[in-house]
């Protein structure tokens, strides 16, 4: 007795052959070699010459594949797929090029002195082994610490405004906040400048930078919270409310604790957004060589401002501290980033 | 079994059922509607601060303060009152701008499509992630690398451009300065701005009705026509939103410009000339050794970008609002 042994292998008709891949494969093959004896022969020089030559010959090669195979329509959709994934790797080169020139000309400056020494007895073309980072760490963690004080329950009373009070003017301060989000930092620190130094005869200090990041920062925390009640399913505002609980009650213990680590991704959103700001902090905080603990009194500084000041200065060194400068923040906007993706994508899968 | 008769209960009084909210309530409305409405009194002290304090600039340049070209301080030994204009800026501002938007609006779109429509499965994730981590590069990087890295480059890009295509006026080069041009900072901000109209656009792609695009891959269509006929018809409001945002931040960036662009005071056509303008920059420029008058000056500077970059940026959310809306 035979047992019957029908296992059918899936079929899949639509998946490409070997055979059928043969025209794709000698078409790459012939772009590699033309592209490589054009640039040999023809003046066209350099990396430059090498992607235009890549790219026309890439097009021409697949339209007239297309061409020949079926019809001018196929040989249009190549041409545009080409052109479609040169538009995507374009946009990897410039971000490679700057984290690896980042990496490779700001990691080499770190040590543990720049750490734990400021810029206040170091001149700005003495060695790298000399002087540090420390004023412009503690200047920004004053700025963000207190920007986040500030913009938070800003952000988020906005957000709720939106979406739980749902007010007479819900939609015009939904627009408004959009509209917000892309005004320019200079703007910003302008306003700041006419209002505490003007206005209130104050002088630079770190507070005057936090309040103008603060500006920065509501737009990005209320848009990412508003989002972020949206996703709260109506139900558990109905069965609160059922419950013969006040709408206070209802927001305060079920809709905030449901929503609470979307709301912690908008603020470190926030913070990664305006953590690398620079041109409101060149109106307010005055900028400083040595540590200044007192965020509320005397000049103060800040990586970006670090990095924007060595940058001025110019000399060989200074570039040196520049890039060091620029290691530090994308390190520090990073673990925020991270942070909020992190938080963001435990929360994600709801959606 | 006695039976005794109980009283029965009285009967709960009849809930009231109003409509007026608790007093806690009222509190709670009151500070989130307080909280709320701050976003439009911020916008609002912003504005009135700005023109309040650069009442004065307005009041003495009249119109002429957006046509001038000049921008002096007064030389009272030479009895030369201070001229103060952005036109030239803001020129130069529009001009940087829209290249930003030529080099980097057709990869934004291309890289939407990509997503949307071409990148396989795996590829996806990595990529979004590419742009989200763009989009959160702050801008004095972008300044550190465009000036030393991106610069020499583009230098020898504009050089090839003028040798070839030089007899475009907008290409030509009265003196041989190549860096610092107009042409390097569009390059720079169209990096800049890649990440938000990729992302509007991708947003705007994904709304196409399914329906419709199976549609068109049932009546024989390639995926180029399939884009051609359902995608693009469907999200250009979307693109041309997101591309107007990406022209909001464009023109209100100032760290990265300031460092590759070389500020003059003059309207020149040729993009390729080490010489062009930035409202933004020039404020940052200026405001170091500005006196009174002169602050007063950038202050009404600072209230011509506001308005500029809100009026571009409520057009840009009304167009994609409307867009998503159709979805």
């Amino acid at each position: 007795m035979s047992t019957l042994s029908l296992s059918a292998k899936p079929q899949r008709p639509w998946q490409p052959t070997f055979k059928s891949l043969i025209p794709d494969i000698l078409g790459a093959l012939f772009t590699a070699f033309a592209t490589l004896a054009i640039v040999g022969i023809s003046p066209l020089k350099g990396k430059l010459g090498f992607v235009i030559v890549l790219i026309l010959m890439a097009v021409i090669t697949t339209s007239v594949i297309s061409w020949i195979r079926k019809d001018r329509k196929a040989a249009l959709n190549s041409t545009s797929t080409v052109l479609v994934y040169v538009a995507a790797a374009f946009v990897i080169v410039p971000l490679a090029s700057i984290l690896w020139e980042i990496f490779t000309k700001g990691a080499t400056g770190v040590s543990l002195n720049i750490f734990s020494n400021d810029m206040s007895a170091t001149a700005s073309d003495s060695p790298l082994t000399e002087g540090g980072l420390l004023h412009a760490i503690v200047g920004t963690v004053y700025l963000v610490l207190i920007a986040s004080v500030v913009s938070t329950p800003i952000g988020i009373l906005t957000a709720l405004y939106i979406v739980e009070v749902k007010g007479k003017f819900a939609g015009i301060v939904r627009f408004f906040v959009q509209a917000m989000s892309g005004i320019p930092s200079i703007v910003a620190g302008l306003f700041i400048y006419a209002v505490w130094m003007i206005g209130l005869g104050n002088s630079y200090n770190a507070g005057a930078g936090a309040a103008a990041l603060a500006i920065l920062m509501i737009p990005t925390v209320a848009r990412t919270s508003e989002e972020v009640l949206k996703l709260i399913p109506n139900d558990l505002r109905e069965a609160g409310l059922a419950m013969g609980a006040t709408q206070w009650r209802t927001v305060a213990m079920i809709i905030i604790p449901a929503a609470k680590s979307g709301l912690v991704t908008a603020v470190i959103l926030g913070i990664a957004r305006v953590a690398g700001e620079t041109a409101p902090l060149l109106l307010t905080i005055g900028g400083a060589d040595g540590l200044n603990l007192n965020p509320f009194s005397g000049n103060n500084s800040a990586l970006p401002y670090y990095v924007w000041k060595n940058l001025g200065l110019g000399s060989e060194i200074a570039v040196q501290r520049a890039w060091l400068g620029v290691f530090v923040l994308i390190v520090v906007v990073f673990i925020f980033f991270t942070l909020a993706r992190v938080l963001g994508a435990a929360k994600g899968s709801r959606k | 079994m006695s039976t005794t008769v109980t009283a029965p209960k009285p009967t709960p009084a009849p809930r009231e059922i109003t409509t007026t909210p608790r007093f806690s309530d009222k509190v709670f409305r009151a500070v989130v509607t307080a909280g709320g409405l701050s976003s439009l009194v911020i916008l609002g002290m912003i504005a009135f601060f700005l023109v309040f304090n650069g009442f004065e600039t307005f009041r003495a340049e009249g119109l002429s303060f957006l046509t001038g070209f000049e921008w002096a301080d007064a030389q009272p030994e030479e009895g030369l009152a201070a001229s103060y204009g952005v036109g030239a800026m803001l020129y130069g501002t529009l001009v940087i701008g829209l290249l930003a938007l030529i080099f980097g609006v057709p990869i934004a779109v291309g890289t939407a499509l990509f997503l949307s429509y071409y990148a396989p499965e795996w590829l996806k994730k990595p990529m979004v992630l590419i742009i989200d981590v763009m989009a959160a590069i702050p801008s004095v990087v972008f300044g550190l690398w465009g000036y030393f890295i991106l610069m020499p480059h583009a230098e020898y890009w504009a050089k090839l451009i003028h040798k070839y295509l030089g007899f475009i006026p907008i290409f030509d080069m009265p003196a041989n300065a190549f860096s610092r041009s107009p042409f390097i900072a569009g390059l720079v901000l169209a990096i800049m701005i890649i990440p938000i109209v990729t992302s509007i656009s991708r947003e705007v792609f994904a709304q196409t009705p399914l329906d419709r695009i199976q549609a068109a891959y049932a009546l024989g269509a390639t995926k180029w026509s399939m884009i051609k006929a359902v995608v693009f018809p469907y999200g250009r409001g979307g693109v041309v939103g997101g591309a107007m945002l990406g022209l909001g931040r464009a023109l209100g960036e100032t760290v990265a410009v300031y460092t590759v662009l070389n500020l003059m005071y003059d309207i020149r056509i040729e993009v390729l000339l080490s010489a062009g303008g930035s409202v933004a920059s020039m404020i940052v420029n200026k405001f170091g050794e500005a006196d009174a008058p002169e602050l007063r000056a950038l202050m009404a500077a600072g209230f011509v970008l506001f308005l500029v970059t809100l009026a571009v940026n409520f057009i840009a959310n009304y167009i994609i609002n409307k867009t998503e809306r159709k979805g």
